[in-house]
């Protein structure tokens, strides 16, 4: 994962979603426009760049970060997990389902920072309470749904989660 | 405490029972939304493409002396910079398209790029194109702009003084009579709208209440910034993507501004990330179009949120002063109102929509109504969700609550009592239609919520409030042509962005009166080369009218298929009927899968299509209930429980049904207790962040539950209402009621943010 | 005779008459006969042959928009209001 300076660009080497990545970076890009306008991954989103909305989340060595506070260059040797990796060959994940069938997402744009972040919750706490989930979700901001159906749905992702484990 | 809000009550007032409507499939777009893979306007990024970006006043109220771009055209990697000088001259003509037709082009194309002075902090000055946004951000840096500082106006009530700075200076007054004032000033318009005997009717009442309120600005708040692709081709063709709230109205104004013919100029909708009224009109299209016609490239540029905030659409700030007069008996025998909101740097606020819904949920035999659009100095406003009925209703509604507690009268049994119904007075309007402004009070009055008491909790200041709402429904033109696919699929292209899980609940329509499986309808939004003239999603209108377009291009595809069947069966086709999605005559028959394949073989292939512009819109009412919790130190205001009643018509996809009334409350919980634009002195905007301008997160409010009336649209073959906005009206006047029951205080302003409450708090004692 | 009502503003051009009856075939008769009835008051109405930008008209409860050519029943009851816009 060595960098080296290549014509004022950095040479990074992560994993994303499992697959070894390299790219070249500007010092100053972070890893949100790493990851939309250089790697085509434009799953999150930008709704702030400065860490206040969650629409950029992405899941950075087990820790969530907003990738817009992130500078690409930090992402060497890293392993991170985006919107795009949630779902398996098999099918949507459990938090993907219930967010389709709990309706809890209205224009879409928040909903894989959502995603992201419910899933490294539920990673940590597999039964959350109510209280829980908006805890840690109070990062994130939807200006759709009022909150109501997302709540519902990762509630009920947590349950079928821990049915199945 | 975990509500279970999932399928929510639901209270019918008609008979019909529907096959499709009413279900909850899940939405088509849904998948890709959940995935990532959703293309919206940012996610584009074309060969060759460059960025584009804004350089903005740092001033509120400036003329520009002289703007020099030498030095940032010449940074390696500057391609071109732009400013007004490079758009066309407007002259006179007036906007067509759009929420806002009648305004002058000129206003519009002086926003989207100052001439000769710049009107509020972040106005758009001059715009660049570069390699990569970076180098576009150094260049704006390169632009040397002179300008000569002016005295700012902020507020209305300052604006309107005859010795305030006048910010535009050949803008003269409308005045409500019809005659245009002689001396230039900020008002650009004058509204009065009268009832009866407003005098006579304030003189037969045993109790005059009369308040003034005032308004801080508040924004839409979506989560995807502004962005718009453009690629102008050497022959002249302008390609543009992005997230818009309507193609069609991006496609008129870029025409409007740029001159260019419509025929080559083709937009394509990109999903979008949420407008809420604030994407109903062009900012970076034009430019992104203009740079790319000069450097020969593509053009994508993006608003950061400092951009968002500072200088798209948020909704006015201003003042409202609410006077009712009651009888004893608690009848309402007069009302006057006086709303002045801030039109922001160029004419044109929502104000007309505020005076035309203040009294709207009441019968008023008596009102008067005057309104004043004032242009100050601070970003252009904008249409937000039921635009200007959440002021003048967070006015009237709580007058109506001190009218209550004054006289000692139930708040439901006054509503019920004066509440507006078929045939009643609508302000400026013809009398209302069937309306279910009762129907949701009594729903109200029969939720759990009301029914059960408010929970106390020793030495906390807890109390409970109630208020109504009103919203119209707007009408516009919407098309949909719909495609038989030889399997008995459909695919519907149809022109509305959907914000919201349109798709779904117009293919829903479609399905029903075709009688198909919903997951046998494929609905795409189509760009503008390629659906019929779709006016923006807004007024509430896309499950109403481009839902109403869906049921005509079905029942075009049923003719179309039994003239089809006709021929095979040698049957005249008015022969053929068709009931549950299966035709039928002389002993034949044949669902729509079956007429599919039988119709290919024969070489037809059906396409049924409509463009209306529907005439009988259905208004809405909402009547909600706020529990709150008043910390007496700080003076947070927490909303414990909050019940959502609306009269949905008939609920075509209620799930989405209960999402917008769910989301619009905590909009409007939002603009209650905490959203305002700050601004110091000099009119520089100094909460332009979403860390400062704090919107609610998942912790900051309680569950919603939602009961959906129905009462339906006699306008519409499946009784659609609007229901997108209404929800957002309700709110601050009910947690401003239920303040006022857990501490006594009448607040007067918006939002009733915890300062406010603790200084009210304070005076109190 | 249909019924036309006068929104406030325009009131100044009928000596205060909030209610008029005129005949007329289409709403652009009405709107030719009011101006004719009071002068000023159709020129509010209407500009270059066409319904002013930012009115509609309502016939019988239904929202026409701007199209004058409508047709009007004998008892025809006509508002002209300011169009709206919405979020």
């Amino acid at each position: 994962m060595a960098t080296e300076i290549l014509s004022g660009k950095v040479h990074v080497q992560t994993t994303i979603n499992g697959e070894q990545v390299d790219f070249l970076a500007e010092p100053r890009e972070s890893l949100l426009e790493v990851l939309r306008d250089h790697l085509g991954l434009t799953g999150a989103k930008e709704g702030c760049n400065n860490g206040n909305c969650g629409a950029c989340n992405v899941v950075m060595d087990g820790a969530l970060v907003n990738s817009c506070c992130v500078l690409s260059v930090e992402a060497a040797g890293a392993s991170i997990e985006t919107i795009e990796g949630v779902a398996s060959p098999e099918g949507l994940h459990p938090l993907q389902q219930s967010f389709l069938e709990n309706a809890a997402l209205q224009c879409g744009v928040c909903t894989p920072g959502f995603i992201v972040a419910a899933k490294a919750l539920l990673e940590e706490n597999p039964n959350p309470t109510e209280y829980e989930v908006r805890w840690w979700l109070a990062g994130n901001l939807c200006r759709c749904t009022g909150y109501d159906k997302i709540v519902r749905a990762v509630l009920d992702a947590a349950e079928r989660m821990r049915a199945e484990a | 405490m975990a509500i279970d809000t999932r399928v929510a009550p639901k209270i019918k007032h008609h008979d019909e029972e529907y096959k499709v409507i009413g279900t909850r499939p899940i939405r088509h777009d849904g998948l890709e939304k959940v995935t990532g893979e959703a293309r919206y306007g940012s996610d584009i990024n074309l060969p060759g493409q460059l960025h584009g970006k804004v350089l903005r006043s740092p001033h509120a109220h400036a003329r520009i002396l002289s703007i020099d771009a030498s030095r940032a055209q010449a940074l390696d990697g500057v391609s071109a910079v732009i400013t007004s000088a490079d758009l066309p001259d407007p002259g006179d003509k007036l906007t067509t398209g759009g929420e806002a037709p009648g305004l002058p082009v000129k206003f519009k194309s002086a926003n989207m790029l100052a001439r000769g002075k710049v009107h509020y902090h972040g106005h758009a000055v001059a715009a660049v194109a570069a390699t990569n946004q970076h180098i576009a951000a150094e260049a704006l840096k390169l632009i040397d702009v002179e300008y000569e500082v002016l005295e700012p106006v902020l507020e209305v009530w300052d604006a309107m003084k005859p010795d305030a700075p006048v910010i535009i200076e050949d803008l003269y007054t409308a005045k409500a009579d019809g005659t245009t004032a002689e001396e230039p000033s900020n008002v650009a318009a004058e509204m009065l709208y009268e009832v009866g005997d407003v005098d006579a009717g304030f003189a037969e009442a045993d109790l005059v209440v009369d308040r003034e309120f005032t308004f801080g600005v508040v924004h839409q708040g979506y989560i995807e910034t502004h962005n718009a692709t453009a690629n102008w081709l050497k022959d002249g063709h302008l390609h543009v993507w992005c997230s818009s709230q309507g193609a069609f109205t991006i496609r008129q104004e870029l025409a409007d501004l740029l001159n260019h013919p419509i025929t080559k100029i083709h937009v394509v909708p990109m999903e979008i990330g949420g407008g809420f009224g604030g994407k109903t009109t062009a900012y970076l299209e034009p430019l992104a179009a203009l740079l790319s016609q000069q450097t020969g490239h593509p053009v994508k540029m993006a608003m950061d949120r400092a951009d968002v905030l500072k200088a798209t659409g948020p909704t006015p700030g201003g003042y409202v002063r609410v006077k009712m007069g009651v009888t004893n008996d608690g009848t309402i025998t007069a009302g006057y109102a006086n709303l002045a909101f801030d039109a922001g740097g160029y004419p044109g606020s929502v104000v007309g929509a505020g005076c035309r819904c203040v009294f709207a949920p009441y019968n008023m035999t008596n009102a008067k109504v005057e309104g004043f659009d004032v242009v100050v100095n601070k970003p252009k406003t904008h249409a937000y969700r039921a635009p200007g009925a959440t002021h003048a209703e967070f006015a009237s509604e709580t007058v109506v609550d001190e009218i209550c507690r004054t006289l000692d009268i139930d708040p439901v049994e006054f509503r019920l009592k004066n509440s507006a119904k078929e045939g009643d007075w609508q302000l400026a309007m013809p009398p209302y239609p069937r309306i279910g402004h009762i129907e949701c009070m009594e729903a109200a009055r029969d939720s759990a919520q009301w029914q059960t008491p408010l929970e106390t909790a020793p030495g906390k200041k807890r109390g409970r409030g109630i208020a109504s709402g009103f919203w119209f429904n707007i009408g516009f033109t919407s098309s949909v042509i719909a495609k038989l696919n030889s399997d008995g699929s459909v695919t519907l292209l149809e022109g509305s962005t959907d914000i919201g899980g349109t798709r779904t609940s117009v293919a829903m329509q479609f399905a029903e009166t075709l009688g198909i499986a919903i997951e046998d309808v494929d609905p795409i939004v189509a760009d503008t080369d390629s659906v019929g003239q779709t006016d923006v999603t807004g007024g509430s209108r896309v499950t109403f009218a481009t839902g109403l377009a869906a049921h005509n291009a079905a029942n075009d595809m049923k003719d179309q298929i039994a003239e089809g069947l006709a021929d095979l069966w040698d049957v005249a086709a008015d022969s053929i009927t068709h009931a549950d999605g299966t035709f039928s005559a002389n002993g034949n028959s044949a669902t729509v899968r079956e007429a599919a394949g039988l119709l290919e073989e024969e070489g037809v292939f059906p396409i049924g299509k409509n463009t209306v512009t529907p005439t009988r819109e259905g208004g809405a009412f909402a009547v909600h209930i706020a529990d709150v919790e008043v910390d007496e130190e700080t003076g947070k205001v927490e909303v414990l429980r909050y019940t959502a009643v609306q009269d949905a018509g008939v609920a075509i996809y209620p799930p989405y049904v209960e999402g917008q009334m769910q989301g619009g409350v905590v909009q409007g919980v939002g603009w209650a207790l905490n959203e305002e634009y700050v601004y110091d002195d000099d009119g520089h905007l100094l909460n332009a962040s979403l860390l400062d301008y704090r919107m609610p997160t998942a912790l900051d409010v309680p569950n919603i539950e939602t009961i959906i009336v129905e009462v339906p649209n006699p306008g519409h073959p499946y009784g659609v209402r609007g229901v997108g906005e209404v929800p957002i009206v309700p709110p601050p006047a009910a947690v401003a009621n239920a303040i006022h029951d857990a501490t006594g205080l009448r607040m007067s302003h918006l939002p009733m943010s915890p300062p406010r409450v603790q200084a009210a708090l304070a005076a109190q004692a | 005779m249909a019924t036309v009502h006068i929104p406030t503003p325009m009131r100044v051009a009928t000596d205060g008459v909030a209610r008029v009856e005129i005949e007329g075939a289409t709403v652009r008769d009405i709107v030719d006969r009011l101006e004719a009835n009071y002068p000023g008051l159709g020129g509010r109405l209407v500009e270059d042959g066409q319904l002013r930008p930012g009115l509609s008209v309502f016939v019988d409860g239904a929202n026409v928009g701007r199209r004058l050519r409508t047709k009007l029943q004998p008892d025809s009851e006509l508002f002209f209001v300011e169009a709206l816009g919405g979020g």
